[in-house]
């Protein structure tokens, strides 16, 4: 049976742990830096030298280290892709603006352990040639802002920030920026604009194609919200967890309320596509004798991976599972999920600022007795045509996942909802003026 | 102090602060803040955020003032405050309750715990965005994920998280606040 395998929050939570450095060097805090600043290059047989930092960057590669954002995007080959000719000055920004809803995991490393948050950043910055880097952090966490700040300056004491650092002549200088309550601050390059002072309004980038690495490596915290008995983070080995364990195991989840059965799962953050209780998908997987075969795997199966789930149709995504059993108004949940992205479209796209408001009024209606048999359909067809290169970031896939999912995966409960709103209102206005049914919206 | 309109008729949402003055604790921490970035447009945000700190609230002069410090136009300062919805364009209760509305919060009972609060202090339950009691002391606002989705229904007060907050709690969170002596 899986267990918890804590790796970044390894002291976390102890009792008596503090974010205070002298706790942090008490637990070997600081030596994988004062480590990695030691290096030392290497003469290669043809003349060329491989320096420390290009030591570390080619380790990152080999390690197979995946990123925690959302997209498990190759870490190694995203530095690959940096241009260290140029001349021009190379900066890293942590993303601390953890907004995804159900996702609550970097909050855990910022306010209980933000020395390991620097010391990987140094790190990081240290393979990377740079010499400033920054912590966006959503603005909600302003206590977070001055843990930071305060384990920030204590670093700066002890010589592992600055100029010179332990000797290496290595300089470096983080600072903390604050968001101010804006969701879109999050995708990557709104949240560099928002860092230049400006509105977050995201910029086209070139396609960036998913490498296919097939393995995971390392640890991920993964968020269980809703209704589960045991709500919380929980740090797993990838892919040693399915779905299943990880929302019904005692070390995890550790399953639903009393009488209650699942009805649906959100795997990823509120964007990724929604399961249904009982679904079951066909994936090519590895056997042990080493050959891809296709295999079916009931939901609760699925291992818990990035590959796994998208194969099976969404996302491991933010790592944000949530739980909807049936008590759940599945009618109800989408309309949140949509209010928050109507809410949150930074409005640079006509549809993404357009079609996720349309969506979320839609919603409303269906859920304040104003609905139309017809609304599902109305519901799908705006959806489908926000997402696939008509909006200059992903957030139009984002506020599109869910209503498209939803709605294929439980239409019957959506055009039920519509077709007894329109009833009732038949019957109260009976007479020449009723409302009736309308025409399909087109 | 009120919304009057500008020459060409708008109303201008900014308010006046005729008594705008800037401490010099603030604007050592200002010039600080400014040689955190390669460029000085940069420190708009973290400028915005010590400023409302301070006043509470973002008016026409802290806009102009950071617009002449940072070499800015106005408007430049000014679309960052009408964008990120954190900063506020007038004064806010002493007590700012900022009730999580997103879905696990929403799942744990978060509509009921903002209806508590509205009943408590007498405001209205269904009014949409942020409202302030007549004495000035208290804003309930639903606001979205606070990221602490797994202590369902979670709040803010001012720049303190409660997380699992029954009824119960949110009483003791009102009788705190209460207690406090005023400034
Ligand atoms: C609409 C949108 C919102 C996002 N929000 C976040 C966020 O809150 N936190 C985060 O780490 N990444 C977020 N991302 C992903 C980032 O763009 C980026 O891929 C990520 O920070 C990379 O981190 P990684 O290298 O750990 O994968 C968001 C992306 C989109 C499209
Ligand atoms: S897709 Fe939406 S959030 Fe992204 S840039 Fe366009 S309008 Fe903004
Ligand atoms: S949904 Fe309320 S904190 Fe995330």
């Amino acid at each position: 049976m899986p267990q918890e395998y804590r790796q970044i929050l390894k002291y976390a939570d102890e009792p008596g742990y503090t974010p205070d450095i002298e706790c942090y060097l008490r637990h070997g805090g600081y030596d994988i830096l004062r480590k990695a600043l030691a290096i030392p290059p290497r003469n290669l047989a043809d003349g060329r030298i491989v320096t420390g930092p290009d030591h570390l960057r080619q380790e990152v590669m080999t390690s197979g280290l995946r990123g925690r954002g959302g997209a498990g995007f190759s870490c190694g080959l995203k530095w690959s892709f940096v241009d260290r000719k140029s001349g021009k000055p190379i900066y890293l920004i942590c993303n601390a603006d953890e907004s995804e809803p159900g996702t609550f995991k970097d909050k855990q490393i910022i306010y209980k352990d933000p020395h390991q948050l620097i010391e990987g950043m140094a790190i990081a910055c240290y393979a990377n040639d740079v010499h400033l880097a920054y912590i966006y952090i959503r603005g909600e966490f302003a206590e977070g802002a001055k843990i930071l700040n305060r384990a920030l300056k204590e670093a700066r004491a002890r010589d592992f920030l600055g100029e010179n650092i332990l000797g290496s002549d290595y300089d470096l200088e983080i600072h903390v920026h604050r968001g101010a309550g804006a969701y879109i601050c999050g995708e990557e390059t709104g949240l560099i604009e928002s860092l230049e002072g400006k509105r977050a309004y995201p910029r086209i980038k070139p396609p960036y194609f998913p490498a296919v690495l097939g393995n995971n490596t390392g640890t991920r915290i993964v968020s269980i919200s809703g209704h589960v008995r045991k709500p919380g983070y929980y740090e797993v080995e990838v892919g040693k967890a399915t779905l299943g364990e990880l929302i019904n195991d005692p070390a995890f989840g550790g399953g639903l309320r009393e009488g209650r059965k699942l009805k649906a799962i959100i795997p990823g953050g509120s964007s990724a596509k929604v399961f249904k209780a009982g679904e079951k998908f066909k994936i090519k997987r590895r056997g042990p004798d080493g050959k891809d075969a296709e295999q079916e795997i009931e939901l609760l199966n699925l291992p818990y991976d990035f590959d796994s789930l998208i194969a099976a149709g969404s996302m491991s995504g933010s790592g944000g599972i949530i739980v909807l059993d049936d008590s759940t108004d599945i009618v109800e949940a989408l309309a949140n999920i949509s209010e928050f992205y109507a809410h949150e479209s930074c409005g640079q796209c006509t549809p993404c600022r357009e079609g996720s408001l349309w969506m979320s009024k839609a919603l409303q209606r269906l859920t304040h007795g104003e609905g139309r048999e017809a609304d599902a359909d109305y519901l799908m067809k705006i959806a489908d045509n926000i997402p696939g290169g008509r909006t200059v970031c992903a957030f139009g896939e984002a506020c599109s996942w869910p209503v498209q999912s939803f709605v294929a995966k439980f239409k019957d409960e959506f055009v039920a909802r519509g077709a007894a709103d329109e009833e009732n209102r038949t019957r109260r206005n009976a007479g020449p003026t009723a409302v009736g049914k309308l025409p399909a919206s087109s | 102090m009120s919304d009057a309109p500008l020459d060409h008729g708008i109303p201008n949402p900014l308010r006046e602060q005729p008594d705008f003055a800037i401490p010099a604790p603030l604007e050592a921490e200002i010039n600080e803040l400014i040689t955190h970035y390669p460029q000085k447009r940069s420190a708009s945000l973290m400028l915005l955020h010590a400023m409302q700190e301070h006043f509470g609230h973002v008016s026409r002069q802290a806009v102009e003032w950071i617009a002449a410090k940072l070499e800015l136009q106005p408007i430049n300062v000014y679309e960052l405050v009408t964008f990120y919805p954190m900063f506020h364009l007038k004064p806010v209760g002493k007590h700012h309750l900022k009730v999580c509305r997103t879905l696990s919060c929403a799942l744990g009972g978060s509509h009921k715990l903002h209806e508590h609060f509205c009943r408590k202090l007498g405001l209205d339950p269904h009014a949409h965005g942020a409202q302030t009691t007549k004495d000035g002391q208290f804003t309930v606002e639903f606001v979205e994920c606070l990221a602490s989705c797994g202590t369902a229904p979670v709040m803010m007060c001012n720049d303190t998280f409660h997380e699992g907050v029954s009824e119960k709690k949110a009483d003791e969170i009102l009788k705190q606040c209460q207690q406090q002596p005023s400034p």
